[in-house]
């Protein structure tokens, strides 16, 4: 890849640690209040961020609009497996309702300058470790 | 609240921003990694720092060429700056306007002050100076990146560009994060940080 495009990545990078930092989605009580239902808040994010997605995706896609290398949008839809996605995605949620990040936020709260996104992440280097191990007795 | 009368650049930098701002500008690193021809999601960062630990030879899932992930990393880097950024020059110093219910629920239930760590994090009992801290965060770290990598995905993959691209695995994957967060939220996290 040229490093053109690489500094495209990370600026693009810089402008998401950004947006999640403005749009306080990195904060712990505001997931914490989200699973609470006591704000919309974080409901009105993703809500609006997945309209505005679907409704410029059809668009992009009607118009014929292709990507920077002339290359149409590929939408890589992963083979259905119910058991499979809410088996993940519940473990997931466990851990996202107690640390009160996702993936992104725990980069851009380390980039804040708290320290104990380090366990936050080694966890989860070890978490993906012990995934690799034990992938093949897990429902794919 | 932030959109209306007249604002200027720099409150915009400054301020929290409103939900209906946050969800387009969110849209838009969509639009812009697809663009630039990736598709958004973060968590896969996980599995790239695993194949970069040498685990490719080890493991059939980390053995991949890891320059198909630079752009990953060129991304990361730029987040992790995002959010120093975000920190020092945009600081802002009113904390998280979080919900009075949510504050009260905070005192009674686990007799913490708010606000505390920016209304970022509950700094006062989530910090690197205390060892059950430091066990909560491996532990939850160790969940989002099993489930994230099991799951092929997480809230960005998943609830952002999955939903975006109506596809039905990402829906049931979300469906699952909110159920494993409010199993976690209701039921195990009063024993955890409970009076």
């Amino acid at each position: 890849m040229k490093v053109k495009r690489l500094i495209s990545f990370f600026l693009t990078g810089i402008l998401f640690g950004i947006i999640m930092s403005k749009s306080e989605a990195i904060s712990w009580f505001r997931i914490h209040e989200m699973f609470r239902f006591e704000s919309f808040h974080m409901y009105g994010i993703i809500g609006v961020a997945v309209i505005v997605g679907i409704i410029t995706l059809r668009v992009w896609k009607l118009m014929g609009f292709r990507t920077k290398d002339g290359d149409e949008v590929r939408n890589y839809v992963m083979p259905l497996n119910p058991k499979r996605h809410i088996l993940a995605g519940t473990i997931f949620g466990l851990g996202w309702a107690l640390i009160g990040a996702c993936p992104g936020p725990i980069y851009v709260l380390l980039g804040h300058g708290f320290l104990i996104f380090i366990p936050v992440l080694l966890g989860a280097i070890a978490g993906t470790w012990f995934y690799a191990m034990i992938k093949k007795h897990l429902p794919h | 609240m932030y959109l209306s009368g007249s604002i200027s650049f720099l409150e915009i930098l400054e301020k929290p921003w409103h939900w209906t701002l946050s969800g387009v500008m969110i849209a838009l690193i969509l639009f812009l990694l697809t663009y630039l021809g990736r598709s958004f999601g973060v968590s896969a960062s996980f599995r790239t720092i695993c194949n970069a630990f040498g685990l490719g030879k080890k493991y059939e899932y980390f053995d991949f060429d890891i320059r198909n992930d630079f752009w990953q990393i060129a991304f990361l880097i730029g987040v992790l700056l995002g959010g120093y950024i975000s920190a020092v020059l945009l600081y802002n110093p009113e904390p998280v306007r979080i919900s009075a219910a949510t504050i009260a629920h905070l005192q009674q239930d686990f007799g913490w002050t708010y606000p505390q760590g920016d209304g970022y994090l509950p700094s006062d009992i989530l910090n690197i100076y205390s060892w059950k801290a430091i066990g909560i965060a491996i532990l939850g770290g160790f969940f989002v990146g099993f489930g994230s990598r099991y799951g092929n995905g997480c809230t960005s993959g998943h609830a952002i560009t999955g939903l975006s691209h109506m596809r039905l695995p990402s829906l049931i994957t979300v469906i699952g994060f909110f159920i494993g967060g409010l199993i976690m939220t209701w039921l195990i996290m009063p024993y955890i940080f409970g009076i």
